[in-house]
C-alpha cells in the first residue's frame, strides 16, 4: 500500500467526518428557534421521500423492476409487516419476477 | 472513553443492533459491488478495506474509484468527497434535535461517525429520544456489514450469483419504504412532506438540474420549510386539524 494513497484516504475520511460531527458540537446545549426546530423535525420524512424517488425506479435498466420492488414494499408496509419481512419480501418478489420474465 | 455507563447503555445497544439488521442486509450488495469495482480499479485488499473503514460513505467511495480510474489528482478527489458528503451536515443537525440531552458531546461525536442516509433514516423515525447506546448498536451493525462485504466483494465479487445481487439492489429502498409508510398513517402533513420532497427530487434529478447528493438536500430543505410554513400559517388562521 503506497503512503500517498493512505494519506488521500485519511483526508477523505476527515472531510467526510467533519460535516457528520459538526452539528452535534455546534448545537450542543443550544435551543434553536421553534420554527427551525420544527423544520429540522420535518427533515426525516422529506429525506425518506427523496431517497425513495426517483432512485427506486432505477435499480435496474428495466424500470419494471423498480416498480415491482416498490409496489411490493409499499403493500407489505401498508399491511403493517415487520421491516425485515418488507425487505426480504421485496427481494423475493423481484427474484421471482426476474425468473418468470 | 465510554465505559462510564456502558451498563445502562446495553439494552439500548441491543435495540440498536436489531434495528440495524435491515441496513446490514441492504448494504451487502452495494458493498460487494464496491469491493469488486475497487479490485478492478487496481486497489489492494488493504486499500479497499481502508476506504470503507475510514470514509464509510458509499456514494463517495464509488466516485473516488471513478476518479482514480480517470487519473484524477488527490486534491480533486478529496474535494469531491467533501462536496458529496456535506449533506450529512443536515442529517446530523436533524438528529441532534432528537438526541438525548444528557448524553455528553463526546458520545455524540463518536456516533456521528456512523451517520449515513440509512442509519439516519432508521434513527430518525424511531419513537422517543436517541440514546448513545442505541446509536452505537445501530452503527456497529451497519458499519460491520459495510466493511465486511467490501472485503468479500474484493475477494470474490465476480463469482456471486447475479440474480441474487440484482434482486438485493431493492433492499435499501424496501427499507426506506418500510420506515416511511407506517409513519404516514394518520398524518396528512407527513404524507405531503414526503410526496413534495419526492417530487422536487424527481424534478432535480430527471431534469439534470442537480447531482444526486445536492438534489436530496435541496428537496428535503425546500419541502420541510414549505410544509412547516404552510402549517404555521394555517394554525395562525385558526384552522386546527392534525
Amino acid at each position: 500500500m503506497s503512503s500517498s494513497i493512505i494519506l488521500m484516504i485519511a483526508a477523505m475520511g476527515m472531510v467526510t467526518y467533519i460535516p457528520r460531527m459538526l452539528p452535534f458540537v455546534m448545537l450542543n446545549g443550544r435551543e434553536l428557534p421553534p420554527f427551525l426546530q420544527r423544520v429540522l423535525k420535518n427533515i426525516p420524512y422529506a429525506i425518506l421521500g427523496a431517497l425513495i424517488f426517483p432512485g427506486v425506479l432505477y435499480i435496474q435498466e428495466d424500470i419494471r423492476f423498480g416498480v415491482v420492488g416498490a409496489v411490493s414494499a409499499f403493500v407489505l408496509a401498508y399491511l403493517g409487516a415487520n421491516i425485515m419481512v418488507i425487505i426480504i419480501g421485496a427481494i423475493v418478489t423481484l427474484s421471482l419476477f426476474s425468473l418468470f420474465l | 472513553m465510554t465505559e462510564v455507563n456502558i451498563q445502562n447503555e446495553s439494552p439500548a445497544f441491543g435495540m440498536g443492533v436489531k434495528a440495524g439488521t435491515g441496513i446490514a442486509i441492504g448494504y451487502a450488495p452495494i458493498a460487494v459491488t464496491y469491493g469488486l469495482l475497487a479490485k478492478t480499479t487496481g486497489l489492494t485488499m488493504g486499500e479497499t478495506l481502508l476506504l470503507s473503514m475510514i470514509v464509510y460513505a458509499g456514494a463517495a467511495q464509488y466516485i473516488a474509484l471513478n476518479l482514480l480510474v480517470l487519473g484524477t489528482g488527490a486534491i480533486e478527489i478529496i474535494l469531491t468527497t467533501f462536496i458529496v458528503n456535506i449533506r450529512h451536515f443536515l442529517l446530523s443537525a436533524s438528529l441532534n434535535e432528537k438526541s438525548r440531552k444528557e448524553d455528553s458531546v463526546i458520545k455524540k461525536m463518536i456516533y456521528a461517525f456512523g451517520i449515513t442516509d440509512e442509519t439516519f433514516s432508521v434513527a430518525a423515525v424511531k419513537p422517543g429520544e436517541l440514546t448513545a447506546g442505541y446509536m452505537y448498536g445501530l452503527n456497529v451493525t451497519a458499519y460491520g456489514s459495510w466493511v465486511l462485504f467490501s472485503g468479500i466483494g474484493h475477494l470474490f465479487g465476480a463469482s456471486l450469483p447475479q440474480i441474487l445481487q440484482e434482486s438485493m439492489s431493492v433492499a435499501l429502498y424496501a427499507m426506506f419504504i418500510g420506515l416511511l409508510v407506517p409513519t404516514l398513517k394518520g398524518s396528512w402533513k407527513l404524507v405531503f412532506l414526503a410526496a413534495i420532497a419526492a417530487s422536487f427530487n424527481c424534478i432535480f434529478i430527471m431534469g439534470d438540474i442537480l447531482s444526486n447528493g445536492w438534489a436530496i438536500v435541496a428537496s428535503a430543505l425546500l419541502s420541510a420549510f414549505l410544509v412547516e410554513l404552510l402549517s404555521t400559517l394555517k394554525e395562525k388562521a385558526g384552522v386546527h386539524h392534525e
